[in-house]
């Protein structure tokens, strides 16, 4: 496979690892990091690709693994990821509004849920993804990520509509 | 969109009953709308969320390195090792000395043929050689004339005093 080519098959998922490897690591260098490594794991790999029914369900897999197992390596170091993506000189329109209250709020509150559940709300409502792919990322069963997903929500919901009635109070 | 086919919509997307295109009905719904019934401000807040964070991206540069093909370099490698045996085979060959008994019967028939056309060229080239004979006598005979012609000379001189005392 020609880097041409790769980087056709590669495009249109690449800013979803990116966001689900942000979503579990949190820190925006972090994330950077591991979607490069997938990426560049694809392409060592790139001659095995094409066998891959969807390659896309297997690179958030990949992602998925990677990243666990990062946190897995930072706990056990005893070390925390640092949060805060100090550095960030051009404050892009996406930035302001991400530091308006309201939206750091939900990530604030997605930050605070278990991984399997963030992985879900990820796949789910930012990359809409069906309930049969997530159930093949996470080699789960369809119904268990359905519950897993409204539990999320729900958790997302309470904890929104605590904190912003806290805030008009 | 009417409001309680919303609040019907957010609750199946609650309980995680709807489908894609439920969830980006609700997702328009509140990208429309400027200002939603207070009970759902905290669904806006999460719509608006999500509808950002979908447009997030990966921006840095991906440093692929352009791979090699494996099967071109055997190829290098294989015409390498042909070659250094091919060079081997071609001294050892060189290096060899064939006897007349390592002839098969037709290479030797052609062997003696060879030399029979050989020898048959280099006597016709000693007759040749030998029908020089008489050039060479010929020019012995001329040496012989010019050698006689050193007595003209002898009288000349005589004659020339002959003049002188006269």
């Amino acid at each position: 496979m020609t880097q041409t080519n790769f980087l056709k098959l590669v495009m249109p998922f690449k800013d979803k690892i990116y966001r689900l490897s942000k979503r579990l690591l949190v820190s925006k260098e972090e994330a950077e990091d591991a979607t490069q490594e997938i990426l560049l794991k694809l392409w060592k790999n790139n001659n095995s690709i094409e066998k891959y029914a969807n390659v896309e369900a297997f690179s958030m897999t990949m992602t998925k693994n990677l990243c666990l197992d990062r946190l897995k390596s930072k706990q056990a170091q005893n070390l925390k990821i640092v949060h805060s993506n100090y550095q960030d000189h051009n404050v892009s329109l996406q930035q302001q509004i991400e530091n308006t209250d309201s939206v750091h709020w939900v990530s604030k509150i997605m930050d605070e849920l278990p991984e399997q559940q963030k992985i879900i709300v990820q796949l789910r409502d930012i990359e809409d993804y069906d309930f049969s792919d997530i159930a093949k990322v996470l080699d789960m069963n369809e119904t268990a990520v359905r519950v897993a997903l409204s539990r999320a929500r729900k958790t997302i919901r309470e904890q929104l509509t605590n904190k912003h009635s806290y805030g008009l109070r | 969109m009417a409001l309680d086919n919303i609040e019907q919509l957010l609750e199946k997307y609650d309980n995680a009953e709807t489908s894609l295109a439920e969830e980006a009905q609700i997702r328009a719904y509140f990208a429309k709308e400027e200002d939603v019934a207070p009970h759902l401000e905290s669904y806006r807040l999460l719509f608006q969320y999500v509808s950002v964070t979908k447009e997030e991206q990966f921006t840095k540069e991906l440093p692929l390195q352009p791979k090699r093909n494996k099967t071109y370099q055997w190829i290098a490698v294989a015409a390498v090792i042909a070659i250094s045996i091919g060079a081997y085979f071609q001294m050892e060959q060189m290096h060899q000395k064939t006897t007349l008994e390592d002839l098969s019967h037709e290479e030797l028939l052609a062997y003696n043929q060879t030399i029979a056309v050989f020898s048959l060229v280099s006597s016709k080239m000693n007759q040749g050689t030998s029908n020089l004979e008489a050039f060479k006598l010929v020019s012995l005979k001329l040496n012989e004339g010019a050698g006689n012609l050193g007595y003209l000379k002898d009288f000349q001189n005589t004659a020339k005093r002959i003049i002188r005392y006269n």
